[in-house]
C-alpha cells in the first residue's frame, strides 16, 4: 500500500519538468552533471580534509613542546607553568583511571540493560525502554556536570564515601578526607554517560545474532539464561567488546562533566577520594589562560595525544563490531 | 520469542536442576535491576532539572542579560540568543557540506574513495569535542586575532558534518533504484534526478539526520570554551566573543554564588527542553516518514 506513494510524487515533478523544457535539459545535462558530480565530490573531500586539518593543526601546535620535552613529556609528573616545566603523566593517569573506573561500573549494567531489552522484556516495553536509555546519551555533558556538583557530590560526601571508607578502607582505594569531589565522582558520572553507548552497541550486535542460534540452544533443553549466555552473548562477544571500547573512547575524551567534579589537581594519588585531573580537563581549564608559547604548545600536545588515542580506539571498536554484524544484511539496504 | 521460551521451560520442567533454574531467575533479576539502576540517574537528572529550574524561569530570565555578582535578578537572554546565533552559523556551514558528502557517498561513492571518506567520517565522529575546539582555535581565532561566534560555529560545524553525512547516505540508499531509473527513463539528467527525485524522496530522513546532529551539538560546551568564549552582553557580530547557553551554565555552576547556581539550573532546564523537543520531533518524523514504506 505504501509502496507507490514515494514514487508518485517525484514522478509528477519529473514529467512536468521534462515537458516544459525538453531542449534545455538535453543540451546542458552533461556539463551540469559533471559540475554536480564535482561539487558533491568536493563536499566528500571536505570530510577527508577536515581530519587532515585537525592532524596538521595539532602537530603544528605541539611542535614546540615536542622539541622541548620529547617523549619524556608523557612520563614526567611535574606541571609547573611558572617555570615552564611540563609533564603530562598526572593527566594521563587521571584519564585512564577515571575511564576504567567508569567502564568497570558501566559495562555490567549496560550488558544487563541490553540483555533485558533484547531477550527478556515484553514486546510493548522494548521501544520505550530503548528510547529512554538512548535519552541518557542526549543529555549534554555540562548538565551532567551541573547535576553531579549539586546532587551526586553531596551524596558521595555524606553517605557514599564514609560508607566505603569504613568497609573497604583496608584496600587503600578509599582513604582520606571525603571531599565528594574527586576521582570517584568523575568515574561515576562518566559511567552514567557511557552506559547508553555500550548498551546500544550491545543491543545491535545481539540482534545480529541469528534467531536459529537461540532456537538451537533452546532445543537442547537450555534455560533462557543458558540460551542467552551460550547462544547469544558468546556469539556476540567480539561486538560487545567493540561497544565497550567505543565507550572507552567516549570516556577518554569526555570533558565538561569530568572537569566539574574531578577536582582538577595534577596529582597522582592511590585513593579514589583524592582529586585528580584528566587530559581533556586540563585543556578545558587552562587553554584560554595559557601564557607563553610552551605552555600552549604543551596543552596542544596533550590534545594531539588524546586525538591519536581516541582514533585508534574507535577504529578498533568499529572493526570488532563489524566482525559480528557483517554477516547480517545492513539495515540501510533492507 | 517469549512464547518459545515458556514452551521449552514447561516441557523440560522436570530435568532442569534447582541450580540451573536459580541461575536463570537470578540472571533475569540482575538484568531487571540493571535497567532500574540505569533509569535511576535519568529520572534523577530530569527530576532535579525541573525541581530546581522551573522556579527560576521567569520573564526577566528570558529577556535580560546577566547582572553583576551580588545583584539579584538578571537572566540569560543573551546566552540563549548567542547559542542560537552560533548554531545558525554551524548549520549554515555544516548542513550543506554534510548533505553534499552524503549525496556523494550514496550516489557516486561505491568505490575506493567512497570507502575512505566513509571511514574518515566515522573517525571524525569519534574525535573528542575538546580537540575540535583546539583546531577551531588554531584555524579561526588565531587568524582573526580574537575569540568569535564564527570560531564557535566552525567548531560545531565540524562536529555536525560526520553525523549528517552518514545519515544522509543511509537515507538516500533507502530510496529504491526504480525511482531513479524512472526519472532517467523520462530523460531527466542525473543531477536533477538526485536533487529533485532522490533527495526529495528521502527528505524526512535527511531532516532527521540534521536534527540529530543539531541536538548533539546544541549542548556542547567544551569546543566553545576557547572559540566563542562567552560574553556578558548582547552580541550580534560574527567576529566578536559571544555568549552561549551551555557556557553560561558551566560558568554559573562552578561559581560560588547561590543566585548563579539557581540560574544555572534554569538555563539547564531550557537547554534540555530544547534538545528533548528536537530529539522527540526526530522520532516522530522518522517513525512515520515516507521512507518506511519505500522498500
Amino acid at each position: 500500500m505504501t509502496g507507490p506513494q514515494p514514487i508518485a510524487k517525484p514522478e509528477v515533478a519529473a514529467s512536468s519538468d521534462v515537458q516544459s523544457q525538453p531542449l534545455l535539459g538535453a543540451g546542458n545535462s552533461h556539463v551540469a552533471d559533471a559540475i554536480f558530480h564535482l561539487a558533491m565530490l568536493a563536499c566528500g573531500l571536505c570530510v577527508l580534509a577536515l581530519v587532515g586539518v585537525i592532524l596538521y593543526e595539532l602537530v603544528k601546535g605541539s611542535r614546540l613542546s615536542w622539541h622541548a620535552f620529547g617523549l619524556k613529556f608523557f612520563f614526567q609528573s611535574e606541571w609547573d607553568p611558572v617555570n615552564e616545566q611540563f609533564g603530562a603523566l598526572p593527566f594521563v593517569y587521571g584519564t585512564l583511571v577515571s575511564s576504567f573506573l567508569a567502564l568497570l561500573l558501566a559495562v555490567p549494567l549496560a550488558i544487563g540493560v541490553a540483555v533485558f531489552i533484547t531477550e527478556m522484556c515484553p514486546r510493548w516495553l522494548k521501544g520505550p525502554l530503548a528510547f529512554t536509555t538512548e535519552l541518557l546519551a542526549a543529555i549534554p555533558s555540562v548538565i551532567y556536570g551541573l547535576w553531579a556538583i549539586f546532587v551526586l557530590v553531596p551524596l558521595l560526601r555524606q553517605y557514599g564515601e564514609p560508607f566505603s571508607a569504613r568497609y573497604f578502607g583496608w584496600t587503600g582505594l578509599f582513604e582520606g578526607p571525603p571531599y565528594g569531589i574527586g576521582m570517584l565522582a568523575a568515574g561515576i558520572i562518566l559511567a552514567i554517560m557511557v552506559v547508553p553507548i555500550v548498551s546500544s552497541i550491545t543491543r545491535e550486535v545481539m540482534t545480529a545474532v541469528p534467531q536459529q542460534q537461540r532456537e538451537a540452544v533452546l532445543a537442547l533443553g537450555a534455560t533462557r539464561w543458558e540460551m542467552i549466555r551460550t547462544g547469544v552473548l558468546r556469539n556476540a562477544r567480539a561486538g560487545i567488546l567493540g561497544g565497550v571500547i567505543l565507550g572507552l573512547g567516549r570516556a577518554l575524551g569526555e570533558t565538561m562533566a569530568v572537569t566539574m567534579v574531578i577536582g582538577n589537581r595534577p596529582e597522582i594519588a592511590k585513593s579514589l577520594f583524592a582529586p585528580g585531573y584528566t587530559m581533556a580537563s586540563v585543556i578545558a581549564n587552562e587553554f584560554s589562560e595559557a601564557t607563553g608559547d610552551t605552555y600552549l604548545s604543551a596543552l596542544i600536545e596533550i590534545g594531539l595525544a588524546l586525538f591519536i588515542v581516541t582514533i585508534i580506539v574507535n577504529i578498533l571498536a568499529q572493526f570488532l563490531v563489524w566482525t559480528v554484524t557483517r554477516g547480517t544484511p545492513a539495515r540501510s539496504h533492507a | 520469542m517469549p512464547e518459545t521460551v515458556t514452551a521449552t521451560a514447561d516441557f523440560a520442567a522436570a530435568p532442569i536442576s534447582l541450580w540451573r533454574r536459580g541461575m536463570n531467575s537470578f540472571a533475569t533479576f540482575a538484568a531487571a535491576v540493571s535497567v532500574i539502576l540505569v533509569l535511576l540517574p535519568l529520572g534523577a537528572v530530569f527530576g532535579y532539572l525541573v525541581y530546581k529550574g522551573i522556579g527560576s524561569i521567569n520573564w526577566a530570565f528570558l529577556t535580560q542579560t546577566p547582572k553583576p555578582v551580588g545583584e539579584a535578578g538578571g537572566g540569560m537572554a543573551n546566552a540563549i540568543a548567542g547559542s542560537a546565533f552560533i548554531l545558525l552559523i554551524a548549520s549554515v556551514i555544516g548542513v550543506p557540506i554534510g548533505i553534499g558528502a552524503g549525496i556523494y557517498l550514496a550516489e557516486y561513492g561505491r568505490n575506493q574513495l567512497g570507502n575512505i571518506i566513509r571511514f574518515t567520517a566515522d573517525v571524525l565522529n569519534g574525535v573528542p569535542s575538546i580537540v575540535i575546539g583546539i583546531v577551531a582555535y588554531g584555524i579561526v581565532v588565531l587568524s582573526q586575532g580574537h575569540f568569535s561566534a564564527l570560531a564557535g560555529g566552525v567548531a560545531l560545524a565540524i562536529m555536525m558534518i560526520p553525523t549528517i553525512t552518514r545519515t544522509t547516505e543511509e537515507m538516500l540508499l533507502l530510496v529504491p533504484n526504480a525511482v531513479r531509473e524512472a526519472a532517467y527513463g523520462l530523460g531527466v539528467s542525473r543531477w536533477r534526478t538526485t536533487l529533485s527525485i532522490t533527495l526529495r524522496t528521502a527528505t524526512s530522513g535527511v531532516i532527521t539526520g540534521v536534527m540529530l546532529a543539531f541536538a548533539r551539538v546544541a549542548g556542547e560546551t567544551a569546543p566553545l570554551l576557547f572559540t566563542a568564549f562567552g560574553n556578558q552582553y548582547w552580541n550580534w557580530k560574527i567576529n566578536q566573543p559571544t555568549a552561549a547557553l551551555s557556557l553560561q551554565i558551566f560558568t554559573y555552576a562552578i561559581s560560588p554564588f547561590d543566585e548563579w547556581h539557581r540560574q544555572a539550573w534554569a538555563g539547564a532546564l531550557i537547554l534540555i527542553v530544547l534538545i528533548v523537543v528536537a530529539v522527540s520531533a526526530v522520532r516522530l518524523v522518522a517513525g512515520r516518514g515516507m521512507l518506511k514504506g519505500a522498500n
